[in-house]
């Protein structure tokens, strides 16, 4: 397996056994992502795009095959903070402060007071939340609640960021402008972002790459490479060639679609 | 104002309530004795009679408020007679069972919580222990205790008092501890924080508002069990003992003294509860 990969999964298998038998939630998933890219993960609900998301982050165990982070398995990764993970909820704590929120994993991971509160200030304002340290929760909008969650999943500089769709919940409005945010965001820091989402247009807009899944059992079915220019501006979604991704994948998704005609 | 002003219309419908039985339960009294002596008593005799006797079956509020001015702001609070000394002694032993219910409460939870095996080996005797009449425990409590050559009646009565008070603790904090979703349990994991920093952080900040809500239903329990814990007992002070040796001496006024004394107790404690919630959460950040 090569240096640069940054993840790397080899013939995943992952099979969940319920009440009502097994269910096959990855099948042999093989797939590299190099450091620094954008890669979308998009499909009907249960395709196995989150479930691929949480095997990355050694919250599930793959029943077959091999996964590797920055070289390691899963677990030692996380160990290694290399990876800061957005749920689609904010999932906020309600006792604690927007910087008391962001503070947390760097409080479990044991930072000195002065290096906390230095972090704390770079990645809130690196989501624009400057002046918002204060404030509870509740006191934010769901957008900017979110901001404050991604803020969190930065504040330890893990290099890999795993969204499982972070933006899911608002709507299309804040849904823009976050999106444009996150680009921002990714083109600065130079991260290696895994984003799971259903919005195709989401995907073409934010991704260098994207991998298209279907469901039962839950596989890749087409990974596209987008050729749009790193720097994107929200009308480039007008464009011949942004249409023309998102045709390959509204086909893509078609011809994964197992039940109907 | 608006939200006194139910509060006293209930008020006056229970008194109106109160002075209306007043005069069924004690009239048969006022006849047999208007009998014997061979008086004609009108239907006005009658009521105003029901309404101050020395030994009523119901004593009327007005009674039952000199009786309390009598024993509470009249007599010295060191007074043997003063509903303030025993009150004293009651509110005592009642912090006492509050304070050991709630640990064994929340430490309890926390074991069930955290091991398989205490959740099934636990939860059950719990539920099964409020199943149990608390009268017919006290006094094993008592005499088990007396062996053990504990002097006293502060930590029998604490006990029993902590017996009740402890289950609503118990089955607050395991909701409480419980209530953190699968999602922020995955993200303390991908933090790999360990289970002590899960706890601190996580749960046990989460279960707060669980807490205090149980604490409410806790601190009432616990002066009730208080108070239960001084009928079966012998024990001569309290509002228990109160209620007792009124009922032993037929002395209503003294039963319905103590228990209007043991009301208010109960609603100033909880109210402090309350006070010390909305604090607390407002503190950390709960309230809006």
């Amino acid at each position: 397996m090569s240096q640069a990969a940054a993840i790397e999964a080899k013939n995943l298998d992952l099979t969940f056994e319920t009440g009502d038998g097994a269910i096959q939630a990855l099948r042999d998933v093989t797939l590299e992502i190099g450091k620094g890219e954008f890669v979308s993960f998009i499909g009907p609900s249960g395709c196995g795009k989150t479930t691929f998301l949480r095997v990355v982050a050694g919250l599930e165990t793959p029943t077959g095959g091999e996964v590797r982070v920055n070289g390691t398995s899963p677990d030692e990764a996380r160990r290694d903070r290399a990876y800061g993970y957005v749920f689609q909820e904010a999932g906020l704590y309600p006792w604690r402060t927007i910087a008391g929120n962001v503070r947390l994993p760097l409080e479990i991971m044991g930072y000195s007071k002065s290096e906390m509160a230095e972090r704390v200030n770079r990645v809130l304002e690196l989501v624009e939340l400057s002046g918002f340290e204060n404030k509870h929760p509740w006191q934010l909008s769901g957008g900017m609640q979110q901001r404050a969650s991604i803020a969190r999943a930065l504040a330890f500089d893990a290099d890999i960021l795993l969204m499982d769709e972070p933006f899911g919940a608002l709507d299309e409005i804040v849904r823009d402008h976050l999106n444009e945010q996150l680009l921002r965001l990714w083109d600065h820091t130079g991260k290696t972002i895994g984003f799971v989402t259903h919005s195709i247009p989401e995907a073409v807009y934010l991704s260098t790459r994207i991998v298209v899944m279907s469901p039962r059992p839950g596989r890749i079915t087409d990974v596209i490479d987008n050729p749009l220019p790193r720097k994107r501006p929200l009308d480039i979604r007008d464009t011949p060639e942004f249409l023309e991704v998102a045709q390959r994948i509204r086909k893509g998704l078609r011809a994964g679609h197992s039940y109907g005609d | 104002m608006n939200r006194v002003l139910p509060i006293l219309v209930v008020l006056a419908a229970i008194l109106a309530l109160w002075y209306v039985a007043v005069v069924p339960m004690n009239a048969g009294w006022t006849i047999a004795q208007a009998e014997r002596a061979g008086h004609d008593l009108t239907f006005a005799d009658v009521v105003a009679d029901t309404m101050n006797q020395d030994r009523p079956r119901l004593p009327a509020p007005h009674q039952v408020a000199a009786e309390l001015k009598k024993t509470v702001l009249d007599t010295k609070v060191t007074s043997k007679r003063s509903l303030v000394f025993h009150g004293w002694i009651t509110l005592q032993s009642t912090l006492w069972g509050f304070a050991l219910g709630t640990t064994v409460g929340i430490g309890m939870a926390v074991s069930i919580v955290y091991s398989r095996t205490a959740n099934m080996s636990l939860m059950p005797w719990a539920i099964i222990s409020q199943t149990i009449p608390i009268v017919a425990i006290a006094p094993m409590i008592i005499v088990v205790l007396a062996t053990l050559g504990v002097e006293g009646r502060t930590v029998p009565k604490a006990i029993i008092s902590a017996y009740l008070c402890f289950f609503p603790v118990l089955v607050s904090m395991v909701k409480g501890l419980r209530s953190p979703g699968a999602m922020q349990i995955d993200l303390m994991k991908t933090y790999s924080a360990n289970a002590g920093q899960t706890f601190w952080k996580l749960r046990l900040p989460a279960s707060m508002p669980y807490l205090f809500t149980s604490l409410k239903v806790g601190i009432a329990a616990a002066l009730v069990g208080t108070i239960v814990g001084e009928l079966p007992t012998g024990a001569i002070q309290g509002l228990g003992a109160r209620i007792l040796i009124g009922d032993q001496f037929g002395n209503p006024l003294m039963i319905w003294s103590a228990l209007i004394a043991a009301a208010c107790l109960a609603g100033a404690l909880v109210t402090i509860v309350t006070v010390l919630q909305s604090l607390a959460l407002q503190r950390m950040g709960y309230a809006r």
